[in-house]
């Protein structure tokens, strides 16, 4: 049997992909037995000519991580999606949007604005900003467009699988991994790498019943390490996430954030959270509700903090 | 004018670029280099609640998560006005500390260790990973377990092994037990005499070749600049705590600065071909990119931290740091290559000072945490990240809600200096008319790998070499010949 052809490549992501690619460790090798690395810029040397020359749906497999936040971005995936027969969106990044996704709360003018004017340590009297073509004495420099709006790989190109995760965790990776090489992977469309259930089905964490009169933030609780995070009024988003991951944040004391995404069934998390949220307040005074909402005060950070590029909302409108 | 484009590095997260300029002569010109990339941070972080910053701000960087995880709960510290119990801030340094080990020894075996264990100029079909575990392949598996050591620290620790979750302002969220204590501390043990393997290792490869010494001193590879590195009460270096100390081109105190006065001693500088900034010495000026005093460029790397101190806080570490300065002709050494000895000599700290910490009474103590009670309003966190002075700035509303955010990044602060560096050593290494070979290439990114670069900030991978692609234009754009890495 012919080795298996494998490629990754990231994006709009910080790296932690790769780190938790080589979580699996000395499997490597194991996998080094069955696959060959075609393309992958933090494992091998191959490089962009050559994936171009490589014929459409060579490659068999290939795990993109990072978001879609500029045209070298997307270029890459476009070329990968037509060298590849199965496409695996890797981590929160190209799954959902993740972390870097926010930036869809503000865009291109709002970012520059911020990062080369404002910001109190840059020195810009003559309001210079990046340029995709510069005329310098030498010659012409270009840099790729910086775009208003992060996509997730699945609004750019058409993908077959979905591993989530910030970052996904090694055994999950290693669990996709073998499932590519024993030809064992689901139907398209499925996410892989995780459960279908919500984390709190794997939170070591007993759990009573939710009535909660008031939220609280991480600071300013020392919450029971044996007891349900979200019963003591933090806003754990285990009950809006899907599992996988074996609960680390609350297994240290931390409430989950949500880098798992929705649970199975569930489009949009941050709505699963929020209704989960309304659910539990103890109280029918329409002032106290409103007084206990409030108290939260940053809703797309504390809901949405991996999936607005995927969610309903997408982005921000700027006026 | 002939243009060599060495594009994409593709160990850069996004595709950093390199563009080489020659004359008519052949000589070059000039080189940039440019960062295609940007995330906006600094501006999506407004409105988040200043407490998740610590774990928002971590995700700049999956390779040194640690490091922002840190400077950015110092930061909320600071904007709580709460001091951490003696117990919180020895946990967390003892997680930054096994973090050290781990990443430095990344990048001294895996980066840029094949350059020195298999040659610069060797085939580099074996010049990576690959070849220097066949070399010496007890230090290779040495290396994979110390990384993994390291991670289980940082996991036990802090909650994760990538993207940790631990920090919060006022403390930790747990505390640590007897017997998870006597875990790291066996753990420690182990990654101290890593640590001792590995100076062996530099000096048995890397100084007992005429050669290599030869090279690190090479005029290509020098510059003349400030120093910056944070030092503790004694002027001894410190990865988590202190003050930021500048020393100009002779290695004399330029300033030390607390974090909060940052905005007094640094600038950045914009140019329109990059989307990196270029952070300066304020008092000194933006001059451009050259070195020398009157020019406000300064580098922050492990080799500028050992310059910028008086000396390491353990005994091991300040021997070998002794040992290097005596080696190399005194204080301060400019030579980059140099920035690879300096980085095994603070690996061995990191790992003397785990172990210490290990074995500090107070490590399992039960105050690992407490409640802040002030209004938030605005704070300062700096710590060294492995690759420069890492700072983060928030300024939040009375319910610590970020309203603004600044951050100078590990490796941002090496902007200028890397620029220099690549020019400098093309400038040395490509004259008129002489092949441009593999090799010459390899030489070209060793100048910059020394900085083991992680703009973005990712930069790790697990190959030794950094492949490349030159191509050489003729002036109107046509491509003359295409050089590349098999």
């Amino acid at each position: 049997m012919a080795k298996l052809k494998i490629a990754g490549y990231w994006a709009a992501s910080c790296g932690g992909c790769e780190i938790a690619t080589l979580e699996i460790g000395d499997k490597v090798l194991k996998l080094a037995e069955v696959a060959d690395i075609v393309f992958w810029p933090a494992l091998v040397d191959t490089k962009y000519h050559a994936v171009e020359q490589m014929a459409d749906k060579s490659i068999d497999v290939c795990l993109f991580n990072g978001a879609i936040q500029t045209s070298d971005n997307e270029h890459l995936a476009k070329l990968l999606r037509a060298k590849s027969k199965v496409m695996v969106a890797y981590g929160s990044c190209s799954y959902e949007g993740c972390i870097p996704g926010l930036a869809n709360l503000t865009n291109r003018k709002g970012v520059f604005h911020r990062v080369y004017i404002e910001t109190p340590s840059t020195d810009n009297p003559k309001n210079i900003f990046p340029q995709t073509s510069y005329q310098m004495p030498e010659g012409e420099l270009s840099l790729p467009e910086f775009y208003d709006t992060v996509r997730t790989l699945a609004q750019t190109v058409e993908v077959d699988y979905f591993v989530p995760g910030c970052p996904p965790v090694g055994k999950q990776t290693w669990a996709v991994l073998e499932a590519i090489v024993q030809g064992n992977l689901p139907e398209p469309g499925s996410v892989v790498g995780a459960g279908t259930r919500a984390l709190c089905e794997e939170c070591p964490r007993t759990r009573q019943e939710k009535k909660i009169k008031a939220f609280y933030r991480p600071h300013q609780i020392i919450p029971d390490p044996d007891k349900c995070l979200l019963e003591q009024g933090l806003l754990c988003a285990g009950i809006a996430t899907r599992e996988g991951c074996g609960a680390l944040c609350p297994r240290a004391n931390m409430p989950c954030t949500g880098c798992y995404g929705p649970p199975a069934g569930v489009i949009d998390q941050g709505v699963k959270f929020m209704s989960a949220v309304a659910s539990i307040i103890d109280s029918n005074d329409p002032n106290e509700i409103a007084r206990i909402i409030e108290s939260i005060r940053d809703p797309v950070g504390t809901f949405y903090r991996y999936s607005l590029p995927s969610s309903m909302l997408r982005r921000a409108r700027i006026k | 004018m002939k243009r060599i484009s060495i594009d994409p590095i593709t160990r850069l997260e996004g595709h950093g670029k390199i563009e080489i300029f020659l004359d008519d002569a052949g000589e070059v010109a000039n080189a940039y280099l440019q960062i295609p990339e940007l995330r906006g941070f600094e501006k999506f972080s407004e409105g988040r609640l200043v407490e998740d910053m610590p774990q928002i701000t971590e995700r700049i960087c999956g390779v040194c998560p640690e490091a922002h995880h840190m400077a950015s709960v110092k930061a909320v510290d600071d904007v709580f006005h709460v001091d951490p119990p003696p117990t919180a801030k020895k946990l967390r340094e003892l997680m930054y500390s096994a973090f050290y080990v781990f990443d430095h020894a990344t990048h001294f075996y895996i980066l840029s260790g094949p350059d020195f264990v298999i040659g610069p100029e060797a085939d580099p079909a074996v010049r990576n990973v690959l070849g220097v575990i066949a070399k010496v392949p007890k230090v290779g598996l040495e290396v994979i377990k110390a990384r993994e050591m390291g991670h289980e620290i940082v996991e036990i620790v802090a909650g994760r092994k990538i993207h940790p979750c631990g920090a919060l302002p006022g403390g930790m969220s747990h505390g640590l037990n007897e017997e998870q204590r006597q875990h790291i501390e066996e753990m420690a043990r182990s990654l101290l005499e890593f640590a001792k393997l590995t100076i062996k290792v530099f000096d048995d490869v890397v100084l007992a070749n005429k050669a290599y010494v030869d090279l690190i001193l090479n005029d290509s590879y020098i510059h003349r600049t400030y120093y910056m590195g944070l030092v503790d009460g004694n002027n001894k270096v410190n990865f988590y705590d202190g003050k930021v100390r500048v020393v100009d081109p002779e290695g004399k105190e330029f300033v030390k600065y607390a974090p909060r006065e940052y905005l007094e001693h640094i600038a950045e500088h914009v140019e329109p071909w990059t989307y990196l900034k270029f952070p300066y010495l304020k008092k000194v000026g933006w001059k451009g990119l050259i070195d020398g005093r009157e020019s406000g460029v300064y580098r922050a790397t492990p080799l500028s931290r050992l310059n910028a101190a008086d000396g390491m806080a353990t005994p091991l570490a300040q021997a070998e740091y002794e040992r290097m300065y005596s080696t190399l002709g005194g204080k301060p050494v400019h030579a980059t290559l140099a920035t690879h000895w300096a980085r095994v000599i603070e690996l061995l700290y990191a790992a003397e000072h785990l172990l210490d910490l290990s074995l500090d009474p107070e490590i399992t103590g039960p105050n690992y945490r407490v409640i802040p009670t002030a209004t938030p309003d605005e704070g300062v966190g700096i710590v060294e990240a492995p690759r420069g002075t890492l700072t983060h700035h928030y300024i939040t509303d009375e319910y610590g809600v970020v309203k603004k955010a600044n951050l100078i990044v590990g490796t941002t602060n090496n902007n200028a200096a890397i620029s220099m560096s690549i020019k400098r050593a093309a400038q040395g290494l490509i004259r008129g008319g002489k092949e441009i070979s593999e090799g010459l290439l390899n030489k070209i990114e060793m100048a910059f790998r020394a900085y083991d670069p992680c703009f973005g900030c990712a930069t790790h991978s697990l190959n030794g070499q950094m492949p490349l692609e030159v191509k050489i234009h003729d002036s109107q754009g046509r491509v003359l010949r295409v050089l590349k890495r098999p």
